[in-house]
Parts: structure tokens; sequence; C-alpha cells
């Protein structure tokens, strides 16, 4: 059984996940107007950025791997894991890691640095990580794409701890990308609102342990007791593509659809907490997911978003948005997608602006990304869940 | 799991199964020409940056001897790794928006910044609503993408899967390692 052990947000909004949450609860964003000139670049744009000055940046580090060293240190702080043991992997999930390198005006740094799996071996090099990292980029589902990865490679026996890593800084590169999409929305973003016009960016690092209760109930131990004696299972996970178009998503959701039927299996929709969805606020993506909802069966299920708390965070948003739900879980709360308002989206699924009560154990979160593809990833937490 | 096909393309030749394929044109122009060569109905390809074009290149080779594209499926993944991630196609992106005074950022450009777009051309070309996946390492590992593909098939649906090391560095230095897998 793969439990988590230990988690962390670095985010614009807090240092720790308790810090997050409680600014979250408090429908708290650092989504802020940022004005045309910004970064060099002709549109002005809300996003949710880092404030650099207070980011405990690490000397010789990028900008880029310093969050993701705070966030994995935050995280491994909370165990005795030993990271030099040939039994722990390190994964990585970010889209465009240090493409801001590529930037003449960037500080200097060797070129190979702007090369994901170079700058992740610097990272793991920090740490003492005894194994080669593995780096995933699988766009926008990265950071479900790494924990579904986590899941198989521990549950294989390939490894026995999994220290996941999902993170993404802003660059101009970025933001004037998805500006020639105009994907955009100049206000903050209104998840599956009929308002809605498009995402906000943002940045963020977080982190999630992993580790095999059958293998290494002897072997690991908590320094602190975690905020309740149950523990998350990471249960099922799947990617599946819409084989439709390469930044478009498919209208009827077919890959999200079928990852969401692959995540569940006879998970009973009545045991789910929420849908905790991808949500961007695009047109297109909302409409999507809700389709895709539909089609499961899961209409009665609360579905949330989070990008009105972070915006689209890339590479960060499948491990920080897991890591933000299973707190509120904890705390008993399926939180409000913050920016909605009035319902826009063709199928009636059940999205509220208010936090709400539950006593529900278990919740799927799902991503979907440029390229067609999609994930789904099923976690619960039972009483049984021990290590 | 059992390779069943296996190709090996670099600017200079082409290698299926361990024959050589006759090619004249070197670096980009010889994915060209396989292109022209071998498949010729798919003009969606000179929409596709290098990397995309290495990698539906050498899908199509492996597929064609396989001779059954086992389309409309989700039992076949499509894994790929590679140590450039999008870098080739990144620097081209980069020179559109580098001097603000000369801006002009383009989607179909854009797009191609994220290396996993290979395995979503792949997928569409073939109708595969299987797992699409993409991995970057700091150097080519073989025994370790093995490990993570193998892992792969205990998503219960997989059974087959493209997988390899499709890395483009610019159109003069790619390399594409890639085989048709099964269970």
């Amino acid at each position: 059984m793969v439990l988590k052990i230990a988690d962390n947000i670095y985010s614009p909004l807090g240092k720790t996940t308790e810090e997050n949450y409680a600014a979250v609860k408090q429908g708290h964003s650092m989504l802020r107007s940022y004005p045309a000139g910004t970064m060099d670049l002709p549109e002005p744009f809300t996003a949710s950025l880092f404030d650099w000055d207070s980011v405990d940046l690490i000397d010789g580090y990028t900008h880029f791997e310093s969050i993701v060293i705070q966030s994995v240190r935050r995280a491994l702080e909370q165990t005795d894991i030993d990271v030099q043991a040939p039994d722990v992997q390190f994964i990585l999930s970010t889209t465009k890691g240090n493409v801001d390198l590529l930037d003449s005006r960037a500080p200097a740094f060797p070129p190979d640095r702007v090369l994901p799996g170079v700058s992740a071996q610097y990272i793991a090099d920090y740490f003492g990580f005894s194994r080669v990292p593995l780096v995933v980029s699988n766009a926008c589902i990265s950071g479900l794409s790494a924990q579904i990865t986590a899941l198989r490679l521990l549950e294989s026996g390939a490894c026995r701890t999994a220290v996941v890593a999902g993170a993404d800084v802003q660059s101009r590169f970025i933001i004037s990308g998805f500006g020639s999409f105009k994907a955009l929305s100049p206000q903050e973003c209104r998840p599956f609102d009929i308002e809605r016009i498009g995402l906000n960016l943002g940045e963020a690092a977080a982190t999630i342990i992993y580790t095999n209760s059958q293998e290494s109930s002897q072997r690991h131990t908590l320094t602190e007791p975690i905020a309740n004696s149950q523990s998350w299972q990471a249960v099922r996970g799947a990617v599946r593509n819409d084989a439709f178009h390469i930044s478009g998503p498919s209208p009827k959701g077919e890959g999200s659809y079928r990852a969401i039927r692959a995540a569940l299996g006879d998970e009973p929709a009545s045991a789910l907490a929420m849908v905790n969805v991808h949500g961007t606020s695009t047109l297109y993506n909302d409409e999507m997911e809700s389709a895709a909802i539909d089609r499961a069966g899961l209409l009665d299920v609360p579905v949330n978003s989070l990008k009105g708390y972070y915006g689209h965070t890339m590479g960060a948003a499948g491990v920080l948005e897991t890591v933000l739900s299973m707190r509120a879980l904890d705390d008993g709360i399926v939180l409000g997608t913050r920016g909605f308002e009035d319902l826009g989206v063709s199928h009636r699924v059940r999205v509220s602006s208010q936090h709400s009560k539950t006593d529900r154990q278990s919740f799927l979160k799902l991503l979907s990304g440029f390229g067609g593809c999609n994930a789904a990833m099923l976690f619960r937490k039972e009483a049984g869940n021990k290590l | 799991m059992t390779t069943k096909q296996r190709i090996w393309i670099t600017p200079t030749q082409v290698e299926l199964n361990g024959t050589k394929l006759p090619v004249t044109a070197h670096g980009g122009a010889l994915l060209t020409e396989l292109y022209r060569q071998h498949v010729n109905d798919y003009p969606k390809f000179f929409k596709m940056d290098e990397l995309s074009r290495l990698g539906f290149v050498a899908a199509e080779l492996l597929l064609q001897a396989e001779g059954d594209r086992h389309s409309d499926t989700d039992d076949r993944a499509v894994i790929l790794f590679n140590r450039c991630s999008s870098l080739c196609n990144d620097r081209k992106y980069q020179a559109t928006i580098a001097d603000k005074n000369d801006y002009f950022p383009s989607p179909s450009i854009f797009v191609y910044t994220l290396p996993n777009i290979v395995t979503g051309e792949i997928a569409i070309r073939n109708r595969y609503y299987g797992e699409t996946s993409f991995y970057v390492l700091a150097a080519r590992d073989y025994s370790f993408m093995q490990s993570v593909v193998e892992a792969s098939f205990r998503d219960g649906t997989t059974r087959s899967a493209l997988f390899g090391w499709i890395d483009c560095e610019d159109h003069d230095h790619f390399e594409a390692y890639m085989e048709l897998v099964v269970q």
C-alpha cells in the first residue's frame, strides 16, 4: 500500500502546507495584476508570482532550483529518510524548468543547466540522493504523471520511497507563449463561470513523499505526528490521450473520461468527497471537464478547482493541488472554487464558490494538458491506513 | 516485455531491425526524406518541430514494419525519454520574443516547446487513447528507462508500448532509438 508520509507547499501564499491551507481557507490568493512592461511584455496580465526578495534563494542555484530545494527540504524534515539509501527515488515534475536561462539577460549558468535532467541532478546532489533523478515533463499533467509513476515504481518494488516534487517558475517565455494562444485572462480567473475568459499563470513548488507501507513500516518513522492518525493512500492513477488535437481538448472529454474510469475502478461515486479538477478557467478546458465528469456519472459529486487561489502553476499543479486537497479533507472541508459565481458549462457539475463540510474520505484529482494528455488519480484515507 | 520492432535514426543513417535503410539526405532533411518515401499522406508533418518529426517518423516506420497499427485502442502506451527536452524548439521560440521591438510569438511554435507533444502527435495519427508520457534524464540510461516502462504495464490496461529515446538538440544533432514492445 502506497502511503503519503510527508508533504510541503512552497508558494507565494506560504512556505508550508499549513500556511498555504490557512490562507486558502480564508479565501486569499496572490493573484495580482501586473502592468504592460512587466518582464518587457507588451500586455498587462494577472498572475500569482513570488516576491523573490522573500524567497530563500540558494547561492549557485537558479530560482527554479531554489524553490524546489526549499520545498523538498521542508518535506524531508518531517521524516527520517536517508536520502542516500539506494531505494529512495527523487522524481521532479516540471514543464519548463530553467527555460528562463535562454534569455540573454538571465544570470550566467553553464549552457546545459537549461536541461531539466541536469538541473534535477544538481538538486539531487544538494540533498545527496544516490539514485539518478527522473524528470517528468508531460505538459500540465506532469504533477499527476509524476505521482502515478511513483506509485508504480513503489508497487513494483523498484524503490521503497519516492520523493515527488513539482515546480515551475514564470517567465517572459511562458507568459508570452500563453498570450499568443489568447489563453490568458487579464483579470482574476473564474473557473467554470459563465463569464470566464481565460487562465492566470502562477508559480510554486510542492512536494509529496510516498512510501510502500508493507516494505517500510519498520524502516521509516515520522519525527512529528501528522495531523491525524490516518494516512493518505495513493490508490490508483491513469493517463489517457484524447487522440484529437495537440493544443485543444477533445470536446467529448475522451481522454479525461477514460482516465477517470480507469482511476476510479470500482470506487463508488458516493465515496468521493470531491473531484478536484484542472479547472483552468479557459472556455475549452472547463467545458471539456464537465463533459467528462457527466460521462463518468459523477454529476452528483462536488467539483472544485484551485486555480483561483494559485493560478495555473503548471508542473507544480498536480502536486500542490493534491497536497492541498488532502489537507482540506483532513479538516473535513471541500474547498470552494474561488472566482466562480454562475455555472457556464453545458453539463451540470456541482461547483460552489463556498467551502463546504464533508465526512467522505476519498477524492479524485484530474488534470489535462497540451499534447492531448489527461490524468486522473484516486486518493483515499481510511482508519486502516496506518504506518 | 518483448521487443517486436526496433528502429535507430541518426542525422546520417537509419536502421530498422538491424537493417540499414537507403537514405541520401542528412540531418533534418533526412527526416523529410523518410517522410516522403515511407509516409507521404500526413501533411501535418510539415507543421511539426524537429523533435516531433523525429518521433513521428520513427513510430511510422515501426508500425509499418509491424503491419498493424492497432488503431482505436487504449492499450498501447507511448512512453518516450530524452535529455534535451524541447530545447531545439525552445531556442526557436526564444528568438521570436528576444527583442521586445521585434516581438512575434506564435502559438504554432509555442505549442512545441513541450517535449511530450511528440507523444500526442503519435497518438493523434494512430488514434491511441492510451497513456502518453514523457520523461527527461540527464543522460540516457536504458535499464532505468526499461524499469519505468515495465512499471507502466501495472496500469492494467496497457499491453504494448512505443518506447524509446527521442532526443533533438538541433537539426544536425538528434537521435531516435524506439521500440515496439509488448507485455
